[in-house]
């Protein structure tokens, strides 16, 4: 198990032979259901990629998922499973949803902006550093306390929705929308490069996470607290006798973790719902877990796995629609075993491809 | 408000406490082992589909409930393969298990069925309560309506409690079971097979989990209804915590949240005395605000399986 491989080989080769065998087996289901596991593939391809308005809402997907899986792989850095993420950006909506919701009378959209994300970020930051303070300073473990903290978001948020922020007299759940001057622009500027793309709900919130993940890489491998979170995921006991402070890493990184959670609420939010609904991050929070996991907690790597996931959500509306035998939960399938395969057992082939890499010294040894 | 109230009310408790119990053992025996399961949901509903799935097509309630705990068992060995064998992250595996559930029940049900996701009522191939024989007696009504009239179930939630109290304190697979979550390395040393031991508390998990699946769609309901569990996984989890891991505290933990269930449907738009409407929001929290707030520390402390989460290599 301890062989070493080149690195190529870890972190190449190992996950993408993962993906592929979580993607044989979602193929097997689609083949026992009976329909064509290529056929299948074509539609969400073609949905995804085919016409500008699919293309628009796979960004759409694409920049709730970079979110919630940066949210997701900052955690991870310092040994951490926030499982929260749906709940911290549900309640960082509610943050993004006020700042809209006051201003929008009085500042343009990009007045509001620098308001908004701060909402976002800081209810999300609530919402995940009380379970990182519940930990540092109690042992409750955080993938407990962030699972209680989901359920307590939904309870939470259908409760303010229902009671204080619904429109009297409107049928509705939701709040008013917001005035249209407050409204993230769409990303009409690629309508030449993409015919069709203003159709679909793609906005600026996906400019705003390629810029989160410049800061997670910066924050992240270039800084001194940076250095010292992964020290911490590296080695708890090492850290704390190298003068690194449990508590200030874990709450700050959790802290981290929910306000990129919570930022996510601005794509439906200000971008395409423009008001405070019910469900708002609608999975994409959950999401994150299997992004974060596909990416290797890098961000380079969890936008590629964010463009996987908002393929697999755009073209599996295409897919449902196509061939009625199966429908969007599929996704949720695709999910699942990416997942089981690129998380829990990463290790399944390890065994099998060490001994075809392994470096000299090692095969002198073993002789 | 009179006894029929209250006496409804107390049903009501312990069938919606019936499916947490089960679910809640099912994570007993697999986090006494040192194996964390956060699968619980996804098996509880795989099982739910199963059985009611089953039911619709053989017609036949004792098969359908065998192929629910067999279908459970199936996902509790991924994860016991993916934990025990190949040392994977624990939790993971459980989120995997969760999503894989989720999905696959919608799919599969909606391949077979065509109705959303949703499979057909189940007609006879569900299990009955067991009828009132004292109606209108005085005294025996409301007590026999009180504890008797559930289906198989119940009686066997409830009786799994002592059974596991009895397994887990008095025998001596309970007492490995216990010492393999604690401190697996001393019970390999004594020539016990860890992996053997947590695989069987594994096994032990499906089959629970299992039943409190079949309860959900084949006598609660009759038939599936799409994420039909709900989080009840989810807050047997909770009940877990809150009862520390033992098996007495768990049954009183899940009546707790069956209780809070119950009062839920009945609070709504209702003044209470001295503290006026509760919003139905607050009592659907309850179980996860409680929990937290026992994390926190504020009602004694909840210490887990030392060995839990962790993958025991038998050599470094």
């Amino acid at each position: 198990m301890n062989k070493q491989l080149p690195g190529w080989v870890d972190y190449g080769l190992l996950p993408i032979l993962n993906l592929i065998a979580a993607f044989l087996v979602a193929g097997l289901v689609v083949l026992a259901i009976g329909e064509n596991p290529l056929d299948a593939v074509g539609f969400i391809l073609f949905g995804a990629f085919g016409y500008g308005e699919g293309f628009g809402y796979t960004l759409f997907y694409t920049t709730n998922f970079i979110f919630t899986g940066l949210a997701v792989a900052v955690a991870f850095h310092a040994s951490q499973f926030n499982i929260g993420g749906e709940g911290q950006a549900y309640v960082g909506g509610l943050g993004v949803g006020l700042a809209c919701l006051a201003l929008d009378q009085t500042l343009p959209w990009y007045g509001i902006l620098p308001f908004a994300i701060l909402g976002g970020a800081a209810m999300g930051a609530l919402w995940g550093a009380i379970p990182g303070y519940l930990y540092a300073k109690r042992g409750a473990h955080v993938v407990i306390t962030t699972i209680m903290f989901n359920f307590l978001s939904f309870s939470l948020m259908v409760y303010l929705i229902v009671n204080y922020l619904k429109v009297p007299g409107n049928a509705s759940v939701q709040s008013r929308t917001f005035e249209e001057t407050a409204w993230l622009p769409k990303l009409t500027w690629l309508e030449p490069l993409v015919p069709g793309i203003s159709g679909s709900p793609a906005n600026l919130s996906l400019i705003v996470a390629f810029i989160a993940c410049v800061f997670v890489y910066i924050l992240i491998w270039r800084t001194r607290f940076g250095y010292e979170v992964r020290t911490y995921g590296a080695n708890p006991e090492a850290a704390r006798y190298a003068g690194i402070s449990t508590t200030r890493v874990v709450v700050t990184i959790m802290a981290l973790s929910g306000a990129l959670a919570g930022m996510m609420a601005l794509n439906p939010v200000m971008g395409e719902q423009n008001r405070i609904f019910l469900d708002i991050p609608q999975q994409a929070g959950f999401v994150g877990i299997a992004v974060a996991l596909m990416g290797r907690s890098h961000p380079l790597w969890i936008c590629f796995a964010a463009l996987l996931f908002g393929v697999l959500y755009q073209g599996g509306a295409e897919l449902a629609f196509e061939m009625p035998t199966i429908n969007r939960d599929m996704i949720v399938v695709i999910q699942g075993l990416v997942i089981l395969f690129a998380g829990a057992m990463e290790f399944l082939f390890r065994p099998l491809i060490a001994p075809l890499f392994a470096p000299p010294s090692a095969k002198a040894e073993a002789a | 408000m009179d006894i029929g109230f209250w006496v409804s009310f107390g049903e009501s408790t312990i069938r919606g406490a019936t499916p947490l119990l089960l679910a809640c053992l099912a994570g007993l025996y697999s986090e006494r082992s040192g194996v964390f399961d956060i699968g619980l949901e996804g098996k509880m509903l795989a099982a739910a589909f199963a059985g009611a799935a089953a039911g619709v097509i053989l017609g036949d309630a004792w098969l359908a409930l065998l192929i629910a705990i067999f279908t459970s068992v199936f996902f509790a060995l991924l994860h016991g393969i993916a934990c025990i064998t190949f040392r994977g992250n624990q939790i993971v595996s459980g989120v995997a298990i969760n999503f894989l559930a989720l999905g696959l029940t919608a799919v599969i049900g909606n391949a077979l069925f065509r109705m959303g996701g949703r499979t057909p009522s189940l007609g006879d191939a569900r299990f009955t309560e067991v009828p009132n024989y004292f109606e209108g007696v005085p005294i025996l009504d409301p007590i026999w309506s009180l504890f008797f009239t559930h289906s198989l179930f119940v009686f066997l939630a409830f009786g799994a409690v002592p059974l596991t109290w009895y397994v887990l304190f008095r025998t001596r697979f309970g007492l490995r079971l216990r010492a393999v979550g604690e401190n697996p390395a001393a019970v390999d040393t004594a020539g016990i097979s860890v992996v053997l031991m947590r695989y069987q508390a594994v096994i032990i998990c499906g089959v629970l989990c299992g039943l409190a699946g079949a309860t959900l769609s084949m006598a609660l309901n009759a038939g599936f209804v799409n994420n039909m569990s709900a989080g009840r996984g989810f807050i047997a989890l909770a009940a877990l915590i809150f009862a520390k891991w033992r098996p007495v505290q768990a049954m009183l933990a899940c009546l707790l949240f069956g209780f809070l269930d119950a009062a839920e449907a009945r609070l709504q738009g209702r003044e209470l005395w001295l503290i006026g409407e509760v919003p139905v929001q607050l009592i659907q929290a309850m179980p996860y605000l409680l929990v937290v707030v026992l994390l926190a520390g504020f009602i004694g402390q909840a210490k887990a399986p030392k060995a839990g989460g962790v993958p025991y290599v038998k050599e470094r």
